[in-house]
């Protein structure tokens, strides 16, 4: 009960440092930018009342070069970041799979061998799989449901802010609500997670959920499940409100039932958002770290590639691997984005 | 077109009674079925909320839902979870406060750097423009697992090629590890960011520019005096994702920012407990909500902005 403010005070510091380097570098930017072409204006102009004063021909203008002056400028520094802290980077990590586990020597592709060896990595790989396969096709198909059921509903608003919730919760806050879901208690006492108390009420024997695999793994899955539907609520529900009404009364007054309205109209009016929604959440599946590292830690053969790769790189020291394990991750994602250009490109043709 | 109009009106006047019907059912079965996934997509975060008001004892030996049979309100938890100095409890407080630190510039300098670029990328003819911009667009997609060991490495041994130091190590220690986490946060940030505020920016009306480099307007001056202003919308959308982002990220801050107390943020901590004191409940759900709580404001205050940049970057991609 002795929370000290005093002892907080170098952060507060480091915070104030920030905002004035923010300030510093930002506003310095636009007004080096401001000031220093005004003057080459000023120095031009003094220039050409010279040569006409002198009769001398006038020099043709270098707007053009200015121009990509001005371009450098405003570009530096994100091309800086990205090249100091991604371009640069993911180069080495490519070279670093090929090196061995404190970077020293050269091992070709055995860091890439050795995942394939490994039944355990080997697990990981199809864990990952079976995360990548769940998630979008779960996640998207109850943003579906959901959007068409709450379409012009009463309380629209409110039924989906219900649903889109959890998008503002972090992966680490939804492990521990879930972990608390799933907690276990022995049959001789109360339980206190929900879902043993159901699974008791309807007369199981209370269970250590997220220590049996491969159940564990698809209870993991609930969890990204739970706050990727609200994503695909959101962007398919402004979708499905995009389909020209018209259409809608055409086939209303056509005879056309529910079920048909959706299956000839619905789906595939929103098929670019349909697409895009399940990349976007595939890609952020095969990335993901948090929700696993909370609730298991990798444990009870839970393990997906992104935490492997952190255990690897950063807690066994073994930075091949781990960089192999990346770059895994990079290729994986590869097809997925070429699916997405692919199909959003055969529809802007049709 | 004659003959399709007597079937209409067939098709609206006669069956309306069981047509009706059918429907009503239908909305009824709809109203269910939604009603059972907003449920079900509620009840985890709602128990958590109310368990973290019950007294200690009762978390461990009952389960949330006695709660209405038995209420029983403490702050208790709130406190210890924040301000406690005991080891086993959080100290969440002081970690509350990193959270911040490493947020605000974190979303400050992307934000800038973002809109700067996106401006030069639609509105400053230059040469190689389109390679850049997909270039920075083509980034999108590198996982930044790519990064991390790489970029560790920058900051703490510096660069050398062949044995010749080009830029020594940054030896950043306690506090100073901010600079770490804002670094690779705004790194990473750059191209979604570059990308969305560049669909809002080019899209901002031709004449408009031309009328202002008519007047003498040089770039600079328009980005700040016209651009800046009318893409507050996006900024606050692009913002509002960012914020969500840094203040959620586990994996940047676990490997920039160490797990110390000088510099770690909440989901850190918050992790570091559910791995260690795993059944302290009275600790994780209490301090679950204390990092949920400021996203959660954010978001519900500024959905609006939220969802908009959600769907301008999903769907015009």
């Amino acid at each position: 009960m002795n929370f000290d403010f005093a002892d907080e005070a170098p952060k507060l510091a480091m915070l104030l440092y920030g905002v004035v380097a923010f300030v510093a570098v930002v506003g310095g930017l636009l007004l080096l930018l401001d000031v220093v072409p005004a003057r080459l204006a000023r120095r031009r102009q003094a220039r050409i009342a010279a040569a006409v004063a002198a009769g001398t021909p006038i020099e043709p203008g270098r707007r053009r070069s200015r121009e990509g002056l001005f371009a450098l400028f405003f570009l530096l520094p994100t091309v800086l970041m990205l090249g100091i802290g991604l371009v640069i980077p993911a180069i080495r990590t490519l070279v670093l799979s090929l090196r061995n586990g404190d970077s020293t020597q050269w091992v070709g592709l055995r860091n890439y061998g050795w995942m394939v060896d490994r039944p355990e990595i080997v697990d990981i790989l199809w864990n990952t799989a079976l995360w990548v396969l769940l998630v979008p096709l779960l996640a998207t198909s109850v943003g579906l449901i959901y959007a068409v059921l709450v379409d012009r509903a009463r309380l629209e608003a409110l039924a989906k802010s219900l649903i889109f919730l959890p998008m503002a919760i972090s992966f680490v806050g939804a492990g521990i609500i879930w972990k608390f879901v799933y907690a276990f208690r022995p049959a001789e006492a109360d339980q206190i997670g929900l879902l043993n108390q159901i699974w008791v009420w309807l007369g199981g024997e209370p269970q250590q959920w997220l220590a049996n695999p491969p159940l564990n793994t698809l209870l993991l899955i609930v969890v990204m499940i739970w706050i990727q539907a609200g994503f695909a609520m959101v962007v398919l529900s402004a979708a499905i409100k995009a389909i020209p009404t018209d259409m809608i009364e055409a086939a209303r007054i056509d005879g056309v039932n529910a079920w048909q309205q959706f299956w000839r109209i619905t789906l595939p009016g929103i098929r670019p958002a349909l697409v895009v929604v399940v990349v976007t959440i595939s890609i952020a599946t095969l990335k993901l770290f948090d929700i696993v590292r909370t609730m298991t830690n990798g444990n009870f053969n839970t393990n997906v590639i992104a935490t492997e790769m952190y255990n690897q790189a950063f807690r066994y020291g073994q930075t091949g691997q781990g960089s192999a394990l990346a770059v895994v991750l990079f290729i994986l994602v590869i097809p997925i984005v070429i699916y997405q250009v692919r199909s959003l490109r055969r529809q802007r043709e049709v | 077109m004659t003959t399709t109009t007597p079937t209409r009106a067939g098709a609206t006047a006669p069956p309306t009674i069981a047509g009706r019907v059918r429907r009503r059912l239908n909305t009824r079965w709809a109203t269910a079925v939604s009603i059972v996934i907003a449920i079900v997509w509620t009840i985890p975060t709602f128990g958590l909320l109310v368990s973290s008001f019950r007294p200690e004892n009762q978390i461990k030996t009952t389960g949330w839902w006695t709660f209405f049979a038995d209420p029983q309100l403490t702050l208790e938890n709130y406190e210890q979870v924040l301000f406690g100095r005991s080891s086993s409890a959080g100290q969440l407080a002081s970690y509350f406060l990193n959270s911040v630190v490493i947020t605000l510039p974190s979303v400050l300098f992307p934000l800038a750097f973002a809109a700067l670029a996106a401006y030069a990328l639609a509105w400053i003819n230059f040469r190689g423009r389109d390679w850049i911009y997909i270039g920075i667009f083509a980034l999108q997609i590198v996982p930044l697992q790519m990064a991390l060991v790489p970029l560790l490495s920058f900051f703490s041994q510096g660069v050398s090629v062949g044995g010749i130091d080009l830029l020594p190590a940054w030896n950043l220690e306690d506090e100073q590890r901010f600079i770490q986490v804002w670094f690779a946060h705004t790194c990473f940030a750059l191209p979604l960011g570059v990308f969305l505020l560049h669909n809002f920016v080019s899209q901002l009306p031709r004449d408009l520019m031309e009328a202002a480099r008519v007047d003498g307007a040089t770039h600079p001056r328009i980005f700040r005096t016209v651009v800046l202003p009318l893409i507050t919308p996006a900024l606050a959308a692009y913002g509002i994702f960012q914020f969500l982002w840094v203040w959620n990220d586990l994996l940047v801050a676990l490997i920039f920012a160490g797990g110390g107390d000088e510099t770690a943020p909440l989901t850190v901590r918050l992790a570091e407990l559910a791995g260690t004191r795993g059944n302290e409940w009275q600790r994780l759900t209490s301090g679950a909500f204390v990092a949920i709580v400021v996203p959660l404001l954010v978001f519900l205050s500024l959905q609006r902005y939220f969802v908009r940049g959600l769907l301008a970057g999903s769907i015009k991609g």
